[in-house]
């Protein structure tokens, strides 16, 4: 008896504060995608939208993370019900964990799991905001993200990740959001889109990126970020597996980025800057599930089928007639879906789990179950963020009108434009280093 | 006198303003233009959806000259704003009937 009770002390997981440290700074990186999403997303829309677009990310990180304290952490990762959603009163509020209390099985504290986590919660709403560019009342949008994450990130969250979930009994690998979070952003856009509808002008008027230097600052610190959330998600690199995560997601990123180059090279006769960009974040986000299954040669090759699946797949929405106004579905959805897929044939049985793909000798099973995880999450997005948006739509209004499109969100919404085009008429000719003119806008003072 | 009025590429303005200089030139009007000539702008490609871009940014540039300097100083233009690549723009002139220097309200070839 005294031996065995000596045994299970020893097994225990005590604090670490190697991993506690460099778990907090994986969220921290995690963060900074959120931003970095805003400018990736704002870089590619026209100017008169361009706030709006950053502002739909940033917003998310205000909201998600009230929301994610309050309930959200409780509802994803609580003891389990039914498989379905998890509840724990202690973390409504994170109100009942002691600062030492370690996440189980692990050597981290509660809190660092959580604010991890949290991160996860913030962007992935953020990525179906770049579907719906140009058009949708700001006020109806946070709403529509407070509604979404509580119906769908959170209770996905939970099947995906959550002790007792259906996918993760399952043993559906998702080892850092390619069903959590891109398959579900992904759906979710594509169903909002449905409801919605395209921007005006939608293939007529010219809708060029505005800026292609923000989008590379934003897929920039994207990529960046990305080796918090993936290197992250083995929760502490003890045993090495972390470190594998970030050599994947370095090396999947550069052949899809490669990929996407050759492929429009070949198709349209450039290598541009945003299929440099594009391509980048298509190799992202096709390693996020993979990442920890496979080898990095195992890497090359999802990042590259991801890279050439993705750029297919953006010209779809020219046949099809759907307004995906930035390819969330294009990149995210496919990506996710390719990458969720292919841990079905690259896993090696080596390195995160002894779980081998159809190229390891594992067989069809793991392709099966990845399958089921990939169905089951687009197809309760698309649905309840179809529904979702319907319901905002015949509420509140989704959208705002045809006129104030046609003038610029950024104006009707915010109160504010990107940019001073005020002095252009100088333009190359002269620099103008008087004080603003007090005729270019009346302000209004408070008394 | 004649209105002598450039339409050029804007990364020749300065070389333009120099020669225009040089040749004693006292002012001269610069206005942002955008057009196209025979080369009809070119395309762009953003994701697989191409852009034909007609308009290109141009320079527009206006001097006063006496009639006597006139195509001497088209000349000087033309000779500092070509690169021999498609989309060098066009010079003309055009006469003036009259021009009067706002400040002193001088007339003529002494308002230039």
């Amino acid at each position: 008896m005294a031996s065995a009770i000596t045994t299970l002390a020893a097994d225990a997981p005590t604090l670490s504060a190697a991993n506690t440290g460099f778990m907090l700074i994986c969220s921290a990186l995690v963060m900074l995608m959120t931003p970095g999403l805003a400018f990736f997303y704002g870089g590619m829309v026209r100017v008169k939208s361009s706030l709006n677009m950053l502002m739909m990310s940033f917003i998310s990180l205000g909201i998600v993370t009230i929301l994610w304290v309050l309930y959200g952490f409780s509802l994803a990762f609580g003891t389990d019900s039914g498989s379905l959603i998890g509840w724990n009163s202690d973390y409504v509020g994170l109100s009942g964990i002691g600062i030492t209390e370690l996440w189980d099985g692990y050597t981290i504290p509660v809190y660092v799991f959580a604010v991890f986590q949290l991160m996860f919660a913030v962007i992935t709403p953020a990525l179906i905001s770049g579907a719906l560019a140009d058009r949708v009342k700001f006020g109806a949008w946070v709403l529509f993200t407070a509604l979404w994450v509580t119906v769908v990130y959170f209770p996905v969250a939970h099947w995906v990740w959550g002790a007792g979930g259906w996918l993760f009994e399952l043993g559906v690998i998702d080892f850092a959001g390619g069903t959590a979070v891109h398959i579900n952003a992904g759906a979710a856009a594509l169903g909002v889109i449905l409801v919605i509808g395209k921007r005006v002008g939608f293939k007529k008027d010219p809708m060029r990126p505005h800026s292609l230097p923000l989008v590379m600052l934003g897929a920039g610190l994207l990529w960046f970020g990305w080796f918090g959330f993936n290197a992250g998600s083995w929760l502490g690199n003890d045993d090495g597996v972390g470190a594998v995560m970030f050599v994947n997601t370095q090396v999947a990123t550069a052949a899809a980025m490669l990929a996407w180059l050759g492929y429009e090279k070949l198709r349209h006769g450039s290598f541009t800057t945003l299929g440099a960009a594009s391509g980048a974040v298509a190799g992202l986000v096709a390693i996020t599930p993979s990442g920890g299954a496979v080898s990095p040669l195992g890497a090359i090759a999802v990042g590259a089928i991801a890279g050439l699946l993705c750029a297919m797949a953006v010209g779809l929405k020219y046949k099809f007639g759907y307004d995906d106004s930035l390819d969330v579905i294009g990149v995210h959805l496919v990506g996710g879906v390719v990458g969720s897929l292919l841990v079905g044939l690259f896993a090696t049985g080596g390195v995160q789990s002894d779980v081998a793909g159809l190229f390891y000798g594992g067989g069809l099973e793991q392709l099966g179950k990845q399958a089921i995880g990939v169905f089951a999450v687009l197809a309760y997005s698309l649905v309840a963020s179809a529904l979702l948006a319907f319901l905002l739509d015949k509420t509140i209004g989704m959208r705002v009108s045809e006129d104030d499109e046609v003038a610029g969100i950024d104006q009707v919404e915010h109160a504010e434009t990107a940019y001073d085009f005020s002095g252009a008429g100088g333009g190359a000719a002269s620099r103008s280093t008087a004080a603003p003119a007090p005729s270019a806008a009346s302000k209004k003072v408070d008394a | 006198m004649k209105l002598i009025t450039a339409i050029v590429k804007p990364h020749k303005l300065d070389e333009i303003k120099e020669a225009l200089q040089a040749f004693g030139v006292q002012g001269l009007t610069v206005t942002e233009a955008s057009g196209y000539g025979r080369q009809r702008g070119h395309t762009e490609v953003y994701r697989g959806a191409e852009y034909q871009v007609d308009l290109v940014p141009k320079i527009r540039i206006e001097v006063l000259v006496d009639d006597s300097d006139a195509e001497e100083l088209i000349r000087v233009i033309v000779s500092a704003a070509a690169t021999g690549k498609i989309g060098d723009g066009k010079v003309w002139s055009v006469p003036v009937d009259s021009v009067v220097r706002v400040r002193t309200g001088e007339r003529g070839a002494d308002a230039l």
